[in-house]
């Protein structure tokens, strides 16, 4: 049974590093860079929900709303003044200028937040049995599971279905014909950028709701676990973001419950270097042959 | 190419520029924050996190010892002047700061509020001869060069603060003496932290001697958000009191998960998890019988106290920790010595160094954390530890 | 005179010229400033950790520069430098050895040292490419480090005991704990000088442009341009890789030991992602495979956050905006065409002058 309990609580774990990782991976599948200020906006959309629930005193849903919004705004400037002036410069200058744009958000959170923990409030207590009690599972937990399942599915429909998924993709693929083909390139990096940025919304509220302390450079370590669950599952796809998240959450978690709780880190990352010596372009990934 | 060299080019003639600004600034008013002291003020220099991760601790110290400054400027005599460095808890740039603080003409110092930091710096105090106090640098490594055997103190190098061996001990024997509390032991631990490290060690140790059992020891690291294995695996290996040697914000974390989980031992802290309570939003029935060794309690209604945590309060909207009040004391501490010793700002670092020394090791000093404290030649101070309980969200002592 | 002045600036060995150039005058007029007193304290202490950054810069400029490889662990292999330089410093100084002999194994061991993982690491890393590899390199960053932060290293009469994850070490008399996990490195005899680090900057730029000149350089930027044509022209691709990385870890494992003997104590997570990070910034706001760029970016970048100390908690925000408006300017298409015809302007004057 123990083994189940742990099993739910890393997948719970690893549903919210898929929905960051969701939108590092589109954001690297379009634009072609390591967006590092990714786990910032996580941080913004938890101090935005946190003030929208303490301070204006709203329910849980329109916090993520508000939440939602602004980090899509935030997402979108961010994407303007900083990466845009940049599409033609070579991917370790916007690499960099990600990192600078990750620091002042930090910072900037710092000084207009002050730097103490902040207890996220209480979402969603409560859990039910099974197996007669010797399971319980939290709510929270399923809550999460089936969000990220439902953001997973209705990304893989507007990608593959709806007339700017299919722009998105051509400008994956090549950006150059995008444009001959008609393609507001810049329209749809923005499209992209707003997307991503919603998404780490989501994932702030869950993130915070399950592990409930805000506080300024809260995202840098989900911002880089899933940065690797990216790569793990196939940086640039979508199923691949999804399934690296959730295996990383839960290989985290055994690592800790079975191993050992002071290498957890050095094991997730091990076990990351395996899967890639085996699969070199991540478990879903493409391989990219170059011609000659 | 040739484009970028201009840039950088420009670039460089804008950071010599600000070094000669810098440089000649640094020279007449210092670059950090100075509180102003009169004329003939005394020079105090410090470091700690501005920015940064642990800057709430670095924060809590300069507002405090700010506080206690402007109140012992306003009595007319001795009058500080203190300078406040960023070392962002950083080895490498707490020397970078104690070098600034160099420069500015530090006469007597606050150290710095990390361990790590302080751990660093310890060596330059010693080689300059400078007096330092620590407000909450609870190392060993801080005030003794061989922190294996806690032999060969520095001898310039002070803590306001208890020594992590100091803590883990002490905690040990207050849960053998209080077995009623619990006697199935499990401990979280930060493993990638100095403090915690430190006084689980020295835990450990202690309750091997005294035969107390512990059934199961986890740990985290700080990138851990995650603390449901550690805490379920705590449950089922029955623990009945649970050791928490480390700071607030993941014991609060701990708390909820445990409270999640229907666990329900009863917790024991050090004095880093003083500042639970004024946790923003935190769910102060949560930490309901929460047992801790803390030599201060914002709750106390000696006078000294009260003052001390209204101003904070007022000033910062905040309520202070252990790490402003250990910083408000340092500040009397150092007035009380400089007044015994009739220190002036003119004298000689040299002689400041000696007698500030002499009056530390033969003083008592009375302060919000501890009455009757004393200090040893090698820089510990020894004053007793208060066990406190939280009842109704306050602090209640116990035996 | 003349065919010396043709041999040092022509077009073959102009940058390297440079390069040497920069670092000694900046360093005789550093000695100079700070005989006659007029260098501040705060700058003095600057000097060493800034040449150990520029030595670990210049390893990574090969890697990322000459050799194209994206590395996001290079801090790793400064960590296994300065950790190895801990404990043999340990060792020698309880044996009362001369401290700049101590400088000079350490240094020397902790390349080894380093270059010896960094090959290991290199097999399976070159595997790989781009962000798959960059990841890699991010991942045994992190590894190293959350090994060295479990490492108990004690030294007593009897040698060397090693303890893993809890400290079971239980020293002789008078023995002395080397590492102690988290509380890191204590009690480090310093040892480091400046000119020591200048020396170790002039090594690295020698062995640095001694490996871009020699046929293996050739190679790996050949490899590094087009993989497919070096491998066409029986180019073992892997093989100058592999060159490339290790050399990069060697000089990082130097780097490291020089800034361990220069601070009495420090811990593991000081080279951590972050710090891996920063080394990458040096390296591209100095320009890829320029070596004076780095060398000028790195002392920049170090010096930088320091000199606005005087802004207090906004220097941080501060620093971050620079960063970006730099990376913005550097690269605005507007200004570079302004630029060049500001150049053209310029060059072209000259050039009539001459002619007349």
């Amino acid at each position: 049974m123990a083994f189940l309990s742990y099993l739910i609580s890393g997948l719970g774990l690893g549903s919210v590093y898929a929905i960051i990782a969701l939108g590092y991976s589109m954001v690297y599948g379009i634009a072609k860079m390591l967006n590092f200020a990714h786990g910032d906006i996580i941080m913004a959309g938890a101090f935005a929900s946190f003030f929208a629930m303490t301070a204006a005193g709203m329910p849980l849903i329109a916090a993520a709303a508000i939440a939602m919004v602004l980090c899509t705004l935030l997402g979108v400037t961010i994407e303007r003044l900083a990466y845009k002036p940049l599409r033609n410069a070579s991917s370790l200058s916007v690499l960099i200028t990600a990192i600078g744009v990750s620091y002042f958000l930090q910072n900037a959170a710092q000084l207009m937040f002050g730097s103490d923990t902040k207890i996220y409030p209480t979402v969603l207590n409560g859990s039910f049995s099974l197996f007669g009690g010797q399971l319980s599972v939290s709510y929270l937990s399923i809550v999460t599971i089936l969000t990220c399942v439902v953001i997973m599915g209705a990304l893989t429909l507007f990608i593959n279905k709806t007339k700017t998924g299919k722009a998105m993709r051509a400008c994956s693929e090549d950006k150059g014909a995008a444009v001959l083909m008609g393609i507001n390139v810049n329209r749809i990096i923005s499209i992209t950028f707003a997307i991503g940025s919603g998404l780490a919304a989501v994932a702030a509220v869950l993130l915070c709701a399950a592990y409930p302390s805000v506080y300024p450079t809260l995202g840098s370590m989900p911002g880089i676990r899933a940065f690797t669950a990216a790569v793990f599952g196939g940086i640039g796809s979508i199923p691949g973001a999804f399934l690296g998240g959730l295996m990383l959450g839960v290989i985290e978690t055994f690592a800790k419950a079975y191993i050992s709780t002071q290498l957890s880190d050095a094991i997730v990352f091990a076990v990351l270097i395996i899967v890639l010596l085996i699969r070199p372009t991540g478990l879903l990934g493409k391989k990219v042959s170059v011609k000659v | 190419m040739d484009y970028k060299k201009l840039v950088k080019g420009g670039l460089a003639a804008l950071m010599a520029l600000s070094m000669t600004a810098c440089g000649n600034s640094g020279s007449s008013e210092g670059s950090g924050s100075s509180t102003e002291g009169g004329a003939g003020a005394i020079k105090l220099g410090a470091s700690g996190p501005i920015t940064g991760n642990a800057a709430v601790y670095g924060l809590a110290v300069q507002h405090a010892a700010e506080i206690a400054i402007e109140e012992v400027n306003a009595l007319g005599g001795t009058q500080i002047e203190m300078n406040f460095q960023d070392d962002q808890a950083d080895g490498e740039k707490a020397v970078s700061a104690y070098n600034a603080l160099m420069d500015w003409g530090m006469q007597i110092s606050l150290g710095t509020v990390t361990s790590g930091s302080g751990q660093a710096v310890a060596p330059n105090y010693a080689q300059d001869n400078i007096f330092a106090i620590t407000p909450s640098g609870s190392s060993t490594a801080i005030i003794y060069r061989d922190a294996t055997n806690n032999t060969d103190p520095y001898g310039v190098m002070f803590q306001m603060c208890f020594t992590d061996p100091n803590q883990g001990t002490a905690s040990a024997d207050y849960l053998k003496a209080h077995s009623e509390l619990g006697s199935k032991i499990g401990i979280i631990y930060r493993s990638d932290d100095n403090y915690s490290t430190g006084i689980y060690n020295t835990f450990k140790a202690e309750a091997d001697k005294l035969g107390l059992t512990i059934v199961d020891t986890e740990t985290f690291v700080d990138s851990d958000t995650d603390y449901s294995v550690q805490v379920k695996k705590l449950a089922d290996a029955g623990a009945d009191i649970v050791f928490l040697p480390i700071y607030y914000q993941p014991a609060s974390q701990i708390l909820v998960e445990a409270n999640k989980q229907g666990y329900t031992p009863k917790f024991f802290g050090c004095d880093g998890m003083d500042g639970i309570l004024t946790l923003e939003n935190f769910d102060t029935s949560l930490a309901e019988g929460l047992y801790m060794l803390t030599p201060f309690s914002a709750d106390a209604e000696d006078e000294k106290t009260a003052n001390f945590v209204k101003k904070y309060t007022d000033k910062y909207g905040e309520v202070p920790n252990q790490f402003a009040a250990d910083a408000y004391d340092c500040i009397y501490a150092i007035k009380q010595a400089i007044d015994n010793a009739g220190i002036t700002s003119d004298m000689s670092t040299d002689d400041i160094t000696a007698a500030m020394i002499k009056e530390f090791t033969s003083m008592t000093f009375d302060g919000i954390t501890g009455l009757s404290m004393t200090w040893s030649e090698s820089g510990e101070v020894s004053k007793a530890p208060k066990a406190v309980i939280i009842e109704n969200g306050v602090y209640v002592g116990v035996e | 005179m003349k065919g010396l002045l043709n041999w040092l600036f022509g077009a073959k060995r102009r940058s390297r010229t440079i390069s040497f150039m920069i670092v000694i005058v900046s360093y005789i007029v550093l000695s100079l400033m700070i005989a006659s007193g007029s260098l501040s304290r705060l700058m003095i202490s600057l000097l060493v950790p800034v040449c150990a950054y520029i030595v670990a810069a210049l390893g990574l400029n090969l890697n990322v520069g000459i050799s194209g490889e994206l590395n996001l662990g290079q801090a790793g292999f400064m960590s296994i430098g300065a950790f190895t330089a801990v404990i043999l410093s340990g060792i020698f100084s309880a044996n009362g050895m001369n401290p700049v002999l101590i400088l000079l194994i350490c240094i020397i061991a902790g390349a080894v040292m380093a270059s010896v993982i960094g090959w290991l690491i290199s097999v399976p890393v070159l595997k790989l490419q781009g962000d798959y590899l960059a990841i890699v390199t991010l991942a045994f960053g992190q590894i190293i480090m959350s090994l060295v932060n479990n490492l108990y290293v004690g030294f007593d009469a009897n040698g060397l005991h090693f303890a893993f994850v809890t400290n079971t070490l239980e020293l002789a008399e008078g023995g002395k704990m080397l590492i102690s996990g988290p509380m890191g490195a204590t009690g480090v005899s310093t040892a480091s000088t400046f000119t020591a680090g200048f020396i170790l900057v002039l090594c690295a730029l020698f062995v640095v442009y001694n490996l871009i000149d020699s046929r293996s350089g050739r190679a790996i930027m050949a490899a590094r341009d087009n993989r497919i044509a070096a491998e066409s022209v029986g180019i073992s691709v892997s093989r100058t890789k592999t060159l490339a990385f290790v050399i990069s870890s060697c000089l990082a494992g130097a780097a490291g030991a020089l800034y361990a003997l220069n601070y009495s104590s420090f811990v593991a997570t000081k080279f951590e992602f972050n710090d891996s990070i920063l080394l990458l910034v040096y390296v591209v706001l100095g320009g890829l495979s320029n070596m004076s760029g780095t060398i000028i970016s790195t002392a920049l970048l170090v010096i930088l956050p320091e000199m606005l100390r005087f802004l207090q908690f906004y220097r941080m925000l501060i620093y971050a905006v620079v960063l970006i408006v730099i990376m913005l300017v550097s690269n605005n298409e507007w200004l570079k065409v302004k630029a060049e015809q500001l150049k053209k302007k310029l060059t072209g004057k000259r050039k009539g002058v001459q002619q007349s």
